[in-house]
């Protein structure tokens, strides 16, 4: 009786179990449509108040801009980095101009608080002159903070904060943007792709254009496709060909600037890359080497019982 | 054989200790002779990976908490100065906090083996729960310390989640303020949280030496799910499965190392190099990846208190797991409908993993709410009906019959 019953339900339970692939098949052709219901249902009622309740009324006042548009317009382009991939170092002498942009064209807002002028020789980084950095550090007013005086800077201090409160201090900037590309982020650690910051930049920089017709722009804004919040941002254009004159021959462009200042943010932001890669490749010899060892050692050890 | 006689110390010295702590022995019968299924598969590696990264997160923990400083005005920037001026600062950090990933990495897997054969069944029933509550202490100590750097994710993540506890009626409000040791998340907060932070995983330590001492008592489970009856069905822990152990360790650091070196910020969130500021709310509030699932179902509620019971009983249920599941058999090998239900479930999970990264509109939302029913369902209502309506295959007569006649062991194919 008991029997009958198992294999009577035995029968059912192949049926059950086919219902339940045909409602995961229908869960992941939900989840598959969901981004286009998401923009087209912008009121989805409850949710809202479910996410002001958890992010307790905090302001989430441009949602409904949001749900027309997705920040960035424009995705950024993957450049070539000296310090892409396992052997990546950052080139000297182009963090030296990016210094150069830095200090000619963004210090006169942006702050650079995290950065020693101390710093600025080391050879993983812009690898200055002893002389060059004393000389940078000279050129700034710091207020001693023993003595409250305003004196020349030493190598020990620190690059000034921002100028406007509302311009952020760029020392980590490259590591605090980043754009999102569809599903690519699943191949990123496998290709190593770390410079979303420092792409994110330089499309900034170069990104700016003429606002096309059917967009407002409010007065006192710059229309930026590449903006990762928003149509405009507030700084101006800061960038124009010839702005900067180089001394090593590179071309004095918008493209070159951007770039080069980009590197030198992302080497403010992770002054230790070189030495990361490097050591790391060091370790990942060494552990590889380990785990063929272990493998073999196993092997060895199992082969008495199999 | 010679490893499965007990320890007898040879020294006099040795003799005149053990009579006195008997400490070798128990080394000895616990990670020397201890026998040990001989058809374990690499999925049971990560009990010891696990207890390996327990101490990496220790010992690079330790240093790091010499250079930290748990005030709101400072914690950004002592975080900031271990990267730059700490030497190998930027190391020990990176291990830290890729090592965190690593850890539930290591603890899914765990989990989820422990899911597909059935180890959380009698005789087994406490060393789950202790393994749950193990879980529950990790999510806790890994929030505390993703509040500590300090940056915009940081702060906003930990004023989410001590909201929560503000949807409990009538005493919700007090308990957050008594949390927060003030009217909103600042320093005291801070300071508490770093407190706790240093202090949960040694709680982890000594349940983690429960969650042995309760595996020792019934050994370990198998790939087979059956009991081993002779001699021939088991080996000594040491040299078997300390060699098979630490290849698996090698292989797991290895990939460790790629993301520590190659991609350390990859896990982490761009926000969270911003400094934490109360005034500026992210545009996207994110846990750390291991909790998305569960933020995805406390968000599918559309209530406040709902959801965070739901939160909470999406691990409740997991106490109860034991019980919800009937079924004698313990390894889905020779249950092929659980075995399907284990991948259904496993899929849901990471469904539920990529909703909680989204906003929680529209189609997401409805996503969500289904991955969310079908969670509960699984284990509430599929569990325990599967037991009635499942026919098993037919068990093995022992562990040694499969593995040392074919050479083709049956518990290993197919398995997660």
């Amino acid at each position: 009786m008991t029997r009958a019953v198992v294999r009577a339900a035995t029968v059912t339970s192949k049926q059950l179990c086919a219902g339940w692939w045909a409602f995961l098949a229908l869960a992941i052709a939900l989840w598959l449509v969901a981004p286009a219901a998401a923009q087209e249902d912008a009121g989805a009622e409850g949710i809202e108040e479910l996410d002001e309740a958890i992010a307790e009324d905090e302001e989430h006042a441009d949602d409904e801009e949001h749900e027309e548009d997705h920040y960035p317009l424009k995705v950024p382009e993957r450049h070539n980095w000296t310090f892409d991939g396992p052997f990546g170092t950052y080139d000297p002498e182009q963090l030296q101009r990016g210094l150069q942009v830095y200090r000619e064209v963004c210090a006169a807002c942006h702050g650079l608080e995290r950065v020693a002028f101390r710093t600025l020789s080391s050879e993983i980084g812009p690898y200055l002159s002893e002389e060059e950095m004393r000389e940078i550090a000279a050129s700034y007013r710091i207020v001693d903070a023993e003595t409250g005086d305003v004196r020349e800077g030493r190598p020990a201090d620190y690059f000034p904060a921002s100028n406007i409160p509302t311009a952020p201090d760029l020392s980590l900037m490259t590591k605090a943007r980043a754009v999102g590309d569809g599903f690519r982020w699943l191949l990123d650690p496998f290709i190593q792709y770390q410079a979303g910051g420092a792409d994110y930049m330089r499309a900034l920089l170069v990104g700016y254009e003429p606002a096309p017709e059917d967009k407002e722009i409010q007065p006192g804004l710059f229309y930026n496709p590449y903006f990762v919040s928003g149509i405009a941002l507030s700084m101006p254009p800061p960038l124009s060909d010839g702005r900067v004159s180089y001394d090593d021959g590179s071309p004095e462009t918008v493209e070159q600037y951007s770039e080069d200042v980009s590197a030198f943010l992302m080497w403010t932001a992770e002054p230790k890359l070189t030495d990361r890669k490097r050591i790391g490749f060091q370790v990942m010899i060494f552990l590889v080497v380990f785990a063929v060892l272990a493998y073999l050692a196993k092997r060895r050890v199992w082969s008495k019982e199999h | 054989m010679e490893a499965l006689r007990p320890y007898e110390p040879k020294s006099r010295v040795g003799k005149w200790f053990e009579s006195r702590l008997p400490i070798g022995g128990l080394v000895h019968s616990s990670f020397i002779a201890y026998p040990t299924p001989r058809n374990l598969n690499y999925w049971w590696t990560f009990g010891g990976i696990l207890a390996f990264m327990l101490v990496v997160q220790i010992a690079t923990g330790v240093v790091l908490a010499m250079h930290y400083v748990p005030d709101a005005s400072l914690a950004f920037d002592s975080v900031e100065s271990i990267m730059r001026d700490v030497n190998y600062g930027w190391l020990l950090r990176y291990i830290h906090a890729n090592g965190a990933s690593f850890f539930f990495i290591a603890v899914y897997i765990h989990m989820f083996r422990g899911l597909y054969y059935g180890s959380y069944k009698a005789p087994r029933e406490v060393l789950w729960i202790l393994g749950v509550i193990l879980y529950l202490l990790m999510m806790a100590t890994a929030f505390l310390g993703y509040v500590l750097p300090w940056g915009q994710m940081s702060f906003w993540a930990a004023t989410v989640i001590t909201n929560l506890f503000s949807a409990i009626p009538v005493i919700g409000e007090s308990i957050t303020t008594w949390l927060w040791g003030g009217f909103s998340v600042d320093s005291p907060t801070l300071n508490r949280f770093f407190s706790l932070h240093y202090l949960l995983p040694f709680m982890i330590a000594g349940v983690v030496i429960l969650h042995i001492w309760a595996l020792h008592v019934p050994g370990n489970n198998n790939p087979l799910g059956i009991k081993p009856k002779t001699r021939q069905d088991v080996l000594p822990f040491h040299p078997y499965y300390t060699s098979k152990d630490l290849f698996g360790l090698a292989v797991f650091v290895v990939i460790l190392a790629w993301f520590v070196f190659y991609a350390p910020n990859f896990l982490g969130h761009p926000d969270n190099y911003i400094p934490a500021d109360p005034l500026s709310t992210p545009a996207h509030i994110v846990p750390e990846w291991y909790f998305l699932p569960f933020y995805a179902i406390l968000r599918s509620i559309p209530d406040k208190l709902g959801g965070v019971i739901a939160f909470g009983g999406a691990i409740v249920v997991l106490f109860f797991l034991p019980w919800l599941d009937r079924s004698k058999v313990r390894s889905a090998n020779f249950r092929p409908l659980y075995r399907q239900f284990f991948w259904i479930l496993v899929a849901v999970c990471i469904g539920l993993g990529y909703l909680g990264s989204q906003e929680a509109t529209g189609g997401y939302l409805i996503a969500s709410r289904i991955l969310t029913a079908y969670y509960f369902a699984h284990f509430l209502i599929i569990l325990p009906l599967l037991s009635w309506v499942e026919k098993p295959k037919p068990l093995p007569e022992s562990i040694s019959e499969p593995v040392l006649k074919d050479e083709k062991p049956a518990g290993s194919g197919g398995s997660p």
